[in-house]
């Protein structure tokens, strides 16, 4: 009843082609982003801000980069870590060599040289599909963080070899270094986050992005209707890692502050490829959903027991581990296309509610 | 199709109230917080566990006795699982916790301590990392707010050299030695390296570095370099599973194990147990006694245990880690009644707290009181040392137990302070710090 698009008319193909063509869907999105940027950084607290809310927005931005990859291009890829360490230590280098930089621009360009990077480590996509190319993109993991820790020039030489975010700003405000105000590194994710939801969005409804789908779907038979495999496969590789350098940067210089290669090791991959299955395969929202999942989670999980059942923590932490494998399963049998098909679900639901035929 | 849909709804349900009512208990009037970063589970739980019962015994300890000055101490344990992020995500949990908030945060890992030294400066609680962590905070004119004493990895590394010219008959006799450096390739393991280096070029030995990736467990290729390349000694920083597996492949390659020294993360039983005889003669580095024959422990048996051994085995009773745990929360409590002095006997705010790490000075007088005699070293921390360079002592396995087969060797301070102070200097220049001044003004 209320989500019925009934006498909704199009009256120009701009208006067919809007990305949410629904009234009460852009209701919904506005409402979503005012109490996003504008409630959430009034009423969250630095601990909701700091340990939960960034993170996730950070790994949101990776899952979308990934599900560029594999949930619209079909490749699978495990090198998202690797990615992501290239963009963090990128952006280490240009920013402690042009302090003067824009760390917004920073962070851009340290995504144009993980785009580069992964059009290298893309090239084995043109020979070798599904689990051969997983291995191969394996190789882009384990080999860039060998790197970073071998070669003493990435991390300029530091002993320990971490690198550590500079205090920047933009406009007069701190964005990174411990100074900067939690709510300021918030919407500068949160930013960064909804520009690239909305550039991904309109670039899968565009021809890049459906010969991405046709290449996923079949490949022998896009290539039969002109579609060029090099370049769309290396097309996605490059903008794929292009989001999780961004990712991976952010990681850095906004949440963590100072980092080790460890932090980008094969468990993040791991994580950022189960988001983006858990939240499902080829969505934006589920992207963020899955991301969603997994930083929520284990942390409700931990506070409930801990804190509502009173729990001692090492106990909590090994129940932890069984409930979330548990719900993991959970979720994927009662929906294998992950939580944004559920969201789909809902609103098909909506539309008849509440008078179901 | 109900029963699935009251399922979702009810994980929907459970999420938000779990999200909502994560904090905020309440806190008995009269007590304090002492945060405890853990990690009982993953790979590192056999070296994290022993310590974290040491914490907690000592804390129990002292509770049992009215606590400090009259003050309890509530030890909040947050399970890391020894990942930084969720280090992080547990200091931010924790640093408002209580009445006065967290008085003295101790990482246990130096990942963790990394990400925690920028954050404490802006929420103004300390970060103790008791012989780990950033070697530099040792300029406590820079990091105000972090302590590393009573030694780190720097000074440990020119003791170790020291006992190896001692055994060598004389440092002018390292010439031309082969020394190798396996360590855990974080920046914990890296943390010696400089230091080696440095003495390497002022002593004329070959420093061979063979780096081994977490988490440890395959050390083959490192252990077929020791045996082509046959180093003099090998000095190992490792953590977790790693040492276990590198006592072994060391005895598989027959290298003598009483040329084997690990540092003071390397060199508790759970280390060397699994590798049977074959750890007979390990050394390693420590900065306090092993065993469970001091008083303290007796104290601890008696009143925490009834006096069941058994009992208290279970809990790690004894082991080096956990006489590492007591030593941390020693330190700890005694900042707490160091800072009382000056603010009253109260909950402190950390602070208050960073005040009592700054002027403690655990005098021998004092170690003896607590039932700590020749346990571990006096310490005095100044604001410009947080290190103060303890003495740093080794000890052998041999076979059922360790035994000290040194004296307390000191660090090379005018070896290592210069690099310390180089160090905190690029780090204030990077950061655009001032240092403080230490007449009392700052």
């Amino acid at each position: 009843m209320l989500y019925r698009e009934a006498g909704q008319f199009k009256s120009s193909y701009g208006a067919d082609q809007a990305v949410f063509p629904i009234a009460q869907d852009r209701w919904f999105i506005a409402a979503a982003a005012v109490f996003a940027f504008v409630v959430v950084p009034l009423i969250a607290d630095d601990y909701w801000l700091q340990a939960i809310l960034i993170p996730l927005l950070v790994y949101a931005l990776a899952a979308l980069g990934l599900n560029v990859l594999t949930g619209y291009a079909g490749q699978l890829s495990l090198g998202t870590g690797g990615f992501m360490a290239v963009g963090a230590y990128m952006s280490y280098k240009i920013t402690t060599a042009f302090p003067e930089l824009n760390i917004i621009v920073v962070f851009l360009f340290s995504g144009l040289f993980s785009a580069a990077v992964g059009i290298v480590f893309g090239l084995p996509s043109l020979r070798i599909k599904g689990f051969y190319l997983a291995v191969a993109t394996l190789a882009a993991q384990f080999f860039l963080i060998w790197l970073f820790n071998k070669v003493g020039w990435f991390y300029n030489y530091n002993p320990s070899g971490t690198i550590d975010a500079p205090p920047r700003a933009m406009l007069g405000v701190l964005i990174t270094g411990a100074e900067a105000q939690p709510e300021v590194k918030y919407l500068t994710a949160l930013s960064l986050l909804s520009v690239f939801a909305l550039l991904t969005k309109n670039l899968v409804r565009s021809s890049v992005g459906r010969a991405w789908m046709a290449i996923r779907d079949m490949d022998i038979a896009a290539e039969i209707i002109g579609i060029r495999p090099l370049r769309t496969k290396l097309l996605a590789f490059a903008i794929s890692s292009f989001i999780c350098g961004v990712a991976g940067a952010e990681l850095f210089a906004l949440h963590f502050g100072s980092v080790e290669t460890l932090a980008f090791d094969i468990n993040l991959s791991f994580l950022i490829l189960f988001m983006v299955i858990i939240g499902g395969l080829g969505s934006i929202l589920g992207s963020i959903l899955g991301a969603a999942f997994m930083v929520l989670m284990p942390i409700a999980l931990t506070n409930l027991f801990v804190g509502g059942l009173g729990m001692q923590a090492v106990t909590a932490k090994h129940t932890e581990f069984m409930v979330f494998g548990g719900l993991i399963i959970f979720f994927l049998i009662v929906e294998p296309h992950g939580l944004a098909r559920l969201w789909q679900i809902a609103k098909e639901k909506l539309r008849l509610w509440p008078f179901p035929y | 199709m109900h029963a699935r849909n009251l399922i979702l709804a009810a994980a929907t349900a459970a999420v938000t109230t779990a999200l909502v009512t994560a904090a905020s208990p309440v806190w008995a009037a009269g007590e304090m917080v002492l945060p405890s970063l853990v990690y009982r589970t993953g790979a590192y739980a056999p070296n994290g566990v022993p310590f974290a019962n040491g914490v907690s015994d000592y804390i129990a300890l002292v509770n049992a006795k009215g606590g400090i000055n009259g003050v309890k101490i509530k030890l909040v344990e947050c399970e890391t699982g020894y990942k930084t992020d969720v280090g992080v995500e547990c200091y931010e949990k924790l640093k408002g916790e209580g009445a006065t908030g967290a008085a003295v945060f101790n990482p246990l890992s130096t990942g963790i301590t990394y990400q925690l030294i920028e954050k404490t400066w802006v929420d103004k609680v300390p970060v103790h990392s008791m012989g780990y962590g950033r070697t530099a905070a040792a300029d406590g004119r820079v990091f105000k707010w972090t302590f590393n004493f009573p030694t780190t990895y720097w000074s440990q590394a020119s003791a170790v050299i020291k006992y190896i010219g001692d055994q060598e008959g004389g440092m002018g006799n390292l010439k031309g030695k082969k020394i190798a450096h396996v360590f855990h390739n974080s920046p914990y393991g890296k943390e010696a390296n400089p230091t080696l280096e440095i003495l390497a070029d002022k002593f004329g030995y070959e420093l061979i570095m063979l780096p081994v990736d977490h988490p440890g467990q395959e050390q083959k290729a490192t252990w077929l370099q020791i045996r082509r390349k046959k180093p003099d000694w090998v000095f190992m920083s490792g953590w977790g599973v790693m040492n276990q597996v590198a006592i072994k492949e060391a005895a598989a390659v027959n290298y003598p194990m009483d040329h084997f020294i690990g540092n003071w993360w390397s060199s508790t039983e759970s280390d060397v147990l699994p590798a049977g005889d074959a750890a007979k003669g390990y050394k390693g580095a420590n900065f306090h006694g092993a065993g469970a024959d001091w008083a303290l422990h007796g104290d601890i048996l008696a009143t925490l245990y009834g006096g069941d051994k058994a009992k208290a085995g279970g809990k790690n009773f004894g082991e080096v880690l956990y006489n590492r745990g007591i030593v941390n929360a020693v330190f700890s409590t005694e900042a707490i009644r160091t800072a009382m002095g000056k603010f009253g006997d109260k909950p402190l705010t950390g602070e208050q707290v960073r005040w009592g790490l700054e002027n403690l000075d655990l005098t021998a007088a004092r170690l003896k009181a607590l039932g700590l005699e020749d346990f571990t070293n006096p310490v005095k921390v100044t604001c410009e040392d947080h290190e103060t360079m303890g003495p740093v002592r080794i000890q052998q396995w041999d076979g059922g137990k360790w035994v000290y087969v040194s004296d307390w060797i000191k660090p090379m301070r005018n070896v290592v302070r210069p690099l310390v102070e180089r160090a905190a200097a690029a780090y204030a220049q990077e950061k655009g710090i001032t240092p403080r001044k230490c007449d009392g003004s700052d």
